[in-house]
Order: structure tokens, then sequence, then C-alpha cells
């Protein structure tokens, strides 16, 4: 019998991709993925289903399909426009319900994948160049979105503890660049000017897309348990990511800079009090216990730069030019059900 | 997000996704612009600091070394050295000499107090400037065997007043010669004489040290001499470097724990051999200018 897997987070860049990549794997027989939102990709067989964002129905649909393997995606690590409140229900409570019904007495479930951030790690002056696994913060937490990250990993250390029947793989991914994500760092390299901090050129490491999906397969495939820095080689100064992607950068002051970065939301571009102090102060992790596993990674963090660069270039001539996918439920449900569709 | 997505790390609406190429995991090359290493150091960068520097090394200080050839050219060692002057020019003296001399790179570990400064900061950093963490010391010395300098007495060196001059502080906690043990590496204690007399401290003023934050605020002999322009200014001191014979520890390294009585011993004699070596130095010397 094949795998049987449930993704959280279908409707995001991260649930999307990785649904796209096992729907490939002859292996993984079954495909629900979760949201709140309807998925944004084109998917062949996966299954969709609308949940809250708290996953009150999440232990019936774990019992009903009898899923061996959960890949939690539907983490928030990027806190722009979002409210404490509702941050705190996505992360805490629904990795709280997910766990739940995970462990429940009779659960299937013998794998677990997370996907959490570096930022866990935080970015403060006393922060080592390269944070390994088992390194501890340098400085208290001092944002949301890294308290509630560091709540997740704690509820899920002690499902491991509870649970040693149970496979889990704890991913904490550096900051991602790539041809389809959005976040605050994405944007701000895409504005005519990026902004810095006057005086600070911090280094910092980033993850190519198609390695954060690659790694999540690797992963799930080998069933690694443990936690696993997931983030390119090297660290490059923000300097060198502006001038990679042609721009020029233009200083906020170094004191009072969430004040001045404030109307930047005026162009569309939030930065969080975590992406203030990355711009400042760069972070660093050690990725080497995740090729020491096994896992090879294609592009460095330059390497993700410069393909991040070039992709938004193309887009800037070319435009997005591709026809737009939307989700229609009959449309999906007539292709997975219908007994007029051929199926090999 | 426009299209009220609560995990924001949406895709592009519309955008068709390329799949990973998972046939083809050929690792793709590291494009760099800049030569700007893991460490925010530049070797381009370090050419122009020496290039700029050269003149007072040569001519203001007329720096003089005996027994640079135990510096190793080759494998990781902790050099330690002696700390003096209101802004310490014993530093950047030491990195040019062993990088002009010996043609290795050399880490300066210092307070991350330095890595949180606008400008400073930066520039310390693309120096050669690492903040002084345990895990970065381990890392320089042990996986990439560099070389790597480190002021034990820290800022209490250059903090005191002049009629202390040459009497070496506490050396810490004895963490240099853990790390050492840590990462299997010799530390080569570096006597230094002159840098004491290049911008010595009259007196102190410790509440506004303490309103401003920082560790000391001096009054220099520099400032009452030469107004404002003592503030950067230094004495032409002739500067005396003596290296020590290196100093290896028997123990294993990659241990999680060592001896602290053994560590702080260790420490204690390095200190003393860096104080006999710099009493003997000042013995011989006839001229605080000419050496």
């Amino acid at each position: 019998m094949g795998k049987r897997v449930l993704i959280t987070g279908l409707g995001t860049f991260w649930g999307g991709r990785a649904a796209q990549a096992l729907e490939k794997d002859p292996e993984v027989e079954v495909i629900v993925g979760l949201d709140t939102v309807e998925p944004k990709v084109q998917l062949e067989r996966t299954e969709f289903v609308r949940a809250d964002q708290s996953y009150s129905i999440l232990a019936r649909i774990v019992a009903a399909t009898q899923v061996d393997t959960i890949l939690h995606t539907f983490l928030v690590v990027d806190s722009s426009r979002m409210s404490g409140t509702k941050m705190h229900e996505i992360n805490v409570i629904g990795t709280m319900n997910l766990l739940a019904a995970a462990g429940a007495a009779e659960s299937s479930v013998r794998h677990i994948v997370v996907k959490s951030s570096t930022l866990v790690y935080g970015s403060s002056m006393k922060s080592p160049q390269w944070f390994r696994e088992e390194t501890p913060r340098a400085a208290p937490p001092k944002t949301r979105v890294e308290r509630s990250l560091i709540e997740v990993e704690g509820y899920l250390s002690d499902f491991a503890e509870d649970n040693p029947h149970v496979v889990v793989s704890l991913l904490r991914f550096s900051n991602v660049l790539g041809t389809d994500i959005i976040t605050p760092i994405s944007k701000a390299l895409q504005l005519p000017v990026a902004p810095s901090i006057l005086g600070y050129d911090p280094m910092l490491q980033f993850v190519e897309e198609d390695d954060v999906i690659r790694s999540i397969e690797f992963v799930m495939r080998n069933q690694v348990p443990g936690v696993y820095n997931v983030a390119g080689d090297g660290r490059i100064p923000w300097s060198e990511c502006a001038a990679v992607c042609g721009k020029r950068l233009v200083p906020m002051p170094p004191v009072f800079t969430n004040v001045a970065a404030a109307p930047l939301e005026l162009i569309g571009l939030d930065l969080p009090p975590e992406t203030l102090d990355l711009l400042r102060y760069g972070r660093g992790a050690d990725n080497r216990r995740l090729k020491r596993a096994g896992f090879e990674y294609r592009y460095t963090t330059a390497g993700a730069v410069q393909n991040f660069a070039e992709a938004s270039r193309l887009r800037g001539a070319v435009g997005d030019s591709r026809p737009a996918y939307r989700y229609e439920r009959d449309v999906e449900a007539f292709f997975r059900h219908s007994p007029a569709v051929v199926r090999d | 997000m426009a299209t009220g997505d609560p995990t924001t790390e949406a895709t592009r609406p519309g955008t068709l996704v390329h799949l990973p190429r998972t046939a083809d995991p050929k690792p793709l090359p590291d494009p760099r612009l800049t030569d700007v290493d893991e460490w925010g150091r530049s070797e381009k960068t370090r050419q122009m600091a020496r290039r700029l520097y050269r003149p007072l090394y040569e001519k203001y200080f007329r720096v003089e070394w005996e027994g640079l050839e135990k510096i190793p050219r080759e494998g990781g060692a902790l050099l330690v050295a002696n700390h003096a002057a209101a802004i310490p020019s014993d530093a950047p003296a030491i990195m040019h000499g062993v990088e002009e001399e010996v043609g290795r790179p050399l880490y300066g570990l210092a307070d991350h107090i330095f890595k949180g400064m606008p400008l400073i900061g930066t520039a310390w950093a693309r120096a050669g400037g690492v903040p002084a963490h345990p895990e970065n010391a381990y890392r320089l010395l042990r996986e990439q065997q560099q070389l790597v300098l480190v002021f034990p007495e820290g800022g209490k060196g250059p903090g005191k007043t002049y009629d202390k001059r040459y009497q070496l502080r506490r050396f810490g906690r004895g963490g240099f010669v853990e790390i050492a043990m840590r990462a299997g590496v010799p530390v080569i204690p570096i006597a230094v004489v002159g840098a004491e007399e290049s911008m010595p401290i009259v007196f102190k003023i410790p509440g506004l040290a303490r309103a401003l934050g920082v560790p000391y605020v001096p009054i220099t002999a520099n400032m009452l001499l030469l107004g404002p322009l003592g503030i950067i200014g230094y004495f032409p001191a002739k500067f005396k470097l003596k290296v020590l014979d290196p100093v290896h520890f028997d123990v294993p390294p990659d241990q999680d724990r060592y001896s602290k009585s053994r560590v702080m011993e260790e420490a204690e004699d390095i200190r003393v051999s860096l104080q006999e070596a710099l009493y003997e130095m000042l013995r011989q010397r006839k001229s605080i200018w000419r050496g």
C-alpha cells in the first residue's frame, strides 16, 4: 500500500508546490489538502478540503482518510499584515489541534513533517555567524512570529517525546527566494530601489524555492527524524543582493527605523519587525546536518539571489503571460470522480 | 496579500509553476559579485585598509616584530595579546603585520557591541572583525584552520588609566584557553609595547559612561594636548611586538567540557609569561618614542 499524505496549507506556495511534487511520486497513493482558501496551482489528484484555520475538523479527517503522513506547512512565518491574534490562532492553536489529531488513540499517523523557520534563532548582534540546530538563541524573542514559532516547536518536541512511534521531522527554512514566492524581502528587491538601514550591510542567507520543495520531498521519502536547517550555502551582503538585482539601496535611518519603514506600506511594502532585524544584523543557519543526511542543494545563497533576479527581469519584460489558474470545485470533482474520465 | 491569503507566503496568482527538476539535481555554480566571505571579511577591503595604514605602520609607529616566524604558515592558531590605548592601536598593528608578513588572513574577535554600531560595525566586519562567540571561534579555528586574534583582557585593557600601563588585567574567565583546547590549536601570545603610550587615558568620567551605556568615557593625554584632534590622533610611540612561544595544550579536542581549574591555570600561566615578556621589553626600552 502506498503512502497516504495530508497536507495543511494547500493554498500556500509551500503546500501547493509540495502537493504537485508528491503527485508525481507513484508511491504516494492519496493526497488530501487542507486550507481555508482554494489552491492556487493546478493539481491532478490532490483532494482539497476547506477547513477553518484552527482545524477543528482535523481529527475527523485523519480518522476518515487514515493518512500515515502529515505535511504541516500552514504556519505563518511572515507577520506582515496579519494580526497577532490571527497568527496565534493559525500557528499555535492550529498545530495543537493537528498534533492532538495525530496523537489520538488508534491514529494511523506515523510521520509528521513540519515547516518552521530560522526565525526561531532570531537576529541580533549577539547571534553567532552560523546557528546549528542545537545552538540556543542569543537574545530572547522580541517579535510575535518568533514567539509563536518557538511555541509551535515546543509542542512538537513534546509530541515527539510522547509518541516515539511517530517520526517527527522539523525543517527550519531560511529566507526563501524564487520565481513565485512573495515575501517582504522579495518585494523589497522588486521595488525600483531597495530599502536598507543606514550603516548596516548584513549578511543574509537564502534558500531557493526548488530546494525548499526538494528538501520536503527528501525528508518525506527518507523519513529522517529530527530538526534540520534548510538554507543555501554561504551568506552574502544585502548590498550584493541588491546589486545582483540591479537595484540601488536607499537607506532608512538607523534609529526609529520602524517609524521610517511604516510609510512604505503605502507602496505595498510592509517590513515587519523581524525583517527589519534581519536588515540590521542578518542571520546564518548551518545547513550541514541535512547534507549529512544525504540531501544535495542545487542553489547556493548567491545562486538563489541570481535566479530570483533573472526571473524578476523576465517577468518585468514579458509580464505574467501564462493564463491564470482558478480552482473550480465542480470541474475538479469531475476530473477526480466522474466515471466518464478515463484513468490509467 | 490582495488575495486575502492568511499565510501571505503565497504564489503569484496566475502563475503556472515549474516543478523542481528532480531528475537533474546537479548543484549549480555559486555566482558572486564581491569577495565578502561568510564572516563579512573582504580581502579587497583589507588590501585597501593595509595600503592606507602602511605609512602609519612603517613611518609613524615604526612597528618592529620579533619572533614572527613562530606564527604558523598553515593550520589554526589563536593569537592573544595585551590590549591598550583609549582607541586600541594594537589590533590594527597586529593584523597588518601578520597579514603582510605571514601572508594569511587574520580574523579579530571582539565584543558584539561593534556589530551593533552603524557604519563602524560594517567596516569592522569587512576588515576581518568577528563577534566573539564560542561558535564563531570554533568554526574559524577548528573547521577552517584560520588565524584568530583575541584580547583576553577585553575592554578592561584599553579602559585602564595611564598609571596602570603594562599591567595586565584579569584574563576574563579563561574562555580563550577553553576555545583553543576545543579547537585543538595552540595559543600564541604576543607582547605589545608602545600602544599604551599612543593614547594614554589620564582620567575617566564614569557617570557619563553610565549615562551613555558605554564601557568607559576617557579623557586622554591626546585630547588635553591636541584638543578635538586628540580624540583620534595618536602619539607616535615606537611599537615593538614580540611573539612568544606557542602554547600547546595536551588535551583531546572537541570535548564538551574541560576542567575549569586546568583552564584557569593555563590562562594564568599565559598571563604571567606575557606580563614577564612585557617587563623585559620595558627594561630594554631606552625611549618611548625611539624604542
